[in-house]
């Protein structure tokens, strides 16, 4: 027995066990989730192109940068909103409460109008310079404007003009309110009456505030999960991981014994060494993600299988457990190396192509096979070596294979 | 000795002509059962307070002239008629217009919690069949390269046909089974090809190591067969481990990665065939009807 060896095994064993019951948890829940997972709303908006407003460059950047200040005052965490082509919009709201409201308001043109009474528009949206929804004294939810000083001298102008008759104030096209004036206001400010509650004046004053597309804007594509689902979505797939990695990791204690035990400890490395790649690359984690990541492990095996059937053939041969292995791992490297490459040449097509979750699963899926080349090569070659260099044992039996009838093994 | 896979290549290539016309054939008649990700539509899938029964649930899609469309409970029970869960599948629908009929469903049938919405336009599903079909020739292109590169290009007209049957082979098993295709499929497709390009790299690469001890004695089936059996233990074991996991996620990841994993399940069943069974003798068959025997020792490339 070699001691220094076999500390060398031990604590390497020790230490991955160790990890994986440590910081799987904190580990895994730290990594972002993405919508099929912790619930929200992906949204594909298209810009359409009518007589009075063209579709280019300028009117769509317009309108993200429109969009985006509607979304940031949801006040939700990480939304994301992406211009994608020339004509469409993404927009992802993770857990949004109302996705519905949120998703109306999202592509509405907002375009507002102050008309007199002979219809005729003598102010826009562009005279205001803020808009808030506020309890009035009657506790009535009311949108309060506040003009821009040109606005305010239209306004005041129009007031003055229109006094004992009614004006409008309209929303695409919609009446809001129809107040009769009472007397000329000149304060630069207004108030805008006729929302059913607190929450939707909030929303009109958002809509105000945030400005007018410059551009109609369509849903072309909605894909909301509630939460109910996104939860159930994860146990299920914690569930289906689990239920896989005992699968795998009894199949290879089956084949290959000793060795079998040690890539399957060696796995766990691998699987926090995948999370720990996609927290730092800040990569989300999806249901296909998850798939993609129990795939990847009965793949991962796939290297040490190719390692310890060529370990099996040089015990055959004749040759020590030590110098078996040590040729088992340098004729296998190659084969790992080409078939590895094509793999991650499907994930990178993938990723390229693939929108959304389906961008998760390619990322998960090349993490993986870069990740298992170090593990299931490196990582296992040091600990096999130090366990035959512990010589605690020189029967193949151990590690699934057989020598030669002759008794050539020493 | 071995069973001669090279000799008896005949057997399987029949029987995938034989399953690969079947599943055209279902393909030209039955079709696809295609999800709204390729025909555009809507799923309402709500999760109501109280047990909603489908006529209920027809009635108020009736109103909105959507009538025929498809109504499913969430229940085991296949004889009930009325369940919390429920899913609705739409024809091409507005934003606007589903939102309508959800705030009827709301005062109609009942107060629900929505599980999960999904509304796609009509034309997203006409990009979505150009992106795969781009994506998957893509892959080919890159693989038929890299293998050319590494190995020789016969190698790689092997490895290519065996990665067009194991596609085909997985679209049989959609049009057969009639399971729906969303835009996962895509990424399942492309999953199987990598696997499989995988699995046929590994005979071949033990190919081309026995073609540098190869002797004239040994005719080419022969090397080819050993090369096959030699990694067959291999073969069996990932294809063993790598089902384990998909039929995991297919059997314990729900619903919503069903479709995804029954690709996988059948793609990599495909995929450890056409590798082990197929792509070995379709090399060795383009071997012998390029060059003369003797010649194939100096003129391969060896890495």
């Amino acid at each position: 027995m070699r001691y220094d060896n076999m500390t060398k095994f031990f604590v390497l064993i020790i230490a991955i066990i160790g990890a994986f019951a440590f910081f799987i948890k904190p580990l895994s829940n730290s990594i972002k989730q993405g919508l099929d997972l912790q619930g929200g709303t992906h949204v594909v908006l298209q810009a359409i192109e009518t007589p009075d407003a063209k579709v280019d460059d300028d009117a769509l950047n317009r309108s993200v940068k429109i969009i985006e200040r509607r979304v940031n005052e949801l006040g939700l965490t990480e939304p994301v909103i992406q211009r994608q082509g020339k004509d469409r919009i993404i927009v992802e709201l993770p857990g949004v409460k109302d996705p519905e409201k949120a998703i109306a308001m999202l592509g509405r043109t907002a375009m507002l109008e102050f008309k007199d009474m002979s219809g005729k528009t003598v102010m826009t949206g562009k005279d205001l310079k803020d808009a808030k929804a506020q309890a009035a004294q009657s506790g009535q939810a009311v949108v309060t404007l506040d003009f821009s000083d040109e606005g305010g001298k239209k306004f005041a102008t129009l007031t003055s003009q229109n006094i004992g008759k009614q004006i409008a104030i309209l929303l695409d096209g919609e009446v809001l309110t129809s107040p009769v004036v009472q007397e000329a206001i000149t304060g630069g400010h207004a108030q805008i009456s006729g929302s059913r509650n607190m929450e939707e004046a909030e929303h009109l004053a958002i809509l105000l505030r945030s400005g007018s597309l410059p551009v109609k804007i369509e849903v072309m594509e909605n894909r909301t999960v509630g939460p109910t689902l996104g939860q159930d979505s994860k146990d299920k797939s914690i569930k289906a991981f689990g239920i896989g990695i005992a699968g795998i990791f009894i199949f290879m204690i089956l084949f290959y014994r000793v060795s079998g035990l040690i890539a399957d400890i060696i796995l766990l490395l691998y699987v926090l060494l995948v999370l720990a790649a996609m927290k730092g690359l800040n990569a989300t984690l999806t249901l296909p993600g998850i798939a993609g990541i129990i795939l990847s492990v009965g793949m991962a095996v796939d290297a040490n299988v190719l390692i310890f059937e060529r370990f099996k053939e040089e015990v055959k041969t004749g040759k020590t457990l030590r110098s078996a292995m040590d040729a088992g791992f340098s004729r296998a490297f190659v084969t790992i190396l080409d078939s590895n490459v094509t793999t991650l040449m499907a994930a990178v097509v993938l990723f390229y192509l693939g929108v959304g979750p389906i961008k998760g699963f390619a990322v998960t899926l090349a993490i993986g096979v870069l990740i298992s080349m170090f593990t299931a090569v490196t990582v296992t070659r040091f600990t096999m070596r130090s366990l035959l260099g512990s010589n605690i044992t020189t029967n193949p039996a151990w590690f699934g294979a057989k020598a030669p009838d002759k008794e050539v093994a020493k | 000795m071995y069973f001669s896979i090279v000799k008896n290549a005949k057997i399987f290539f029949s029987i995938t002509i034989i399953f690969l016309l079947i599943g055209i054939g279902s393909m030209f008649t039955r079709g696809f059962n295609l999800g709204i990700d390729f025909t555009g539509g809507t799923i309402m899938d709500l999760e109501f307070t109280n047990p909603a029964s489908i006529n209920q649930v027809r009635e108020v899609l009736k109103e909105h002239d959507l009538g025929n469309s498809v109504i499913q409970l969430g229940t085991s029970d296949a004889t009930a008629s009325e369940s919390k869960s429920v899913l609705i599948r739409t024809g091409v629908i507005s934003d606007d217009e589903r939102r309508v009929v959800m705030e009827d469903m709301k005062s109609k049938v009942g107060d629900y919690s929505v599980l999960r919405v999904e509304q796609v336009g009509a034309t997203v599903g006409n990009e979505l069949v150009q992106q795969a079909v781009i994506a998957i020739v893509l892959s080919w292109v890159l693989m038929i390269i890299y293998i050319t590169i590494r190995f020789e290009f016969k190698f790689a007209i092997a490895a290519i046909i065996a990665l067009i049957i194991d596609v085909l082979v997985t679209l049989s098993w959609f049009s057969l089974a009639k399971m729906e295709m969303d835009s996962s499929f895509v990424a399942a497709l492309l999953t199987v090809v990598g696997y499989s390009v995988n699995g046929t790299i590994v005979v071949f690469d033990r190919i081309r190591e026995n073609l540098k001890r190869h002797r004239r004695s040994e005719s080419l089936g022969d090397m080819v067969d050993n090369s096959i059996w030699q990694t067959m233990a291999r073969s069996l074991y990932t294809v063993a481990t790598s089902l384990v996991a998909v039929i995991a996620i297919f059997l314990f990841g729900g619903e919503t990665i069903h479709n995804f994993s029954f690709a996988m399940m059948v793609g990599f069943g495909s995929g450890a065939y056409t590798s082990t069974l197929l792509a070995g003798p379709m090399w060795s068959f383009f071997k012998e009807h390029s060059e003369p025997q003797g010649k194939i020792q100096s003129k391969t490339k060896v890495v």
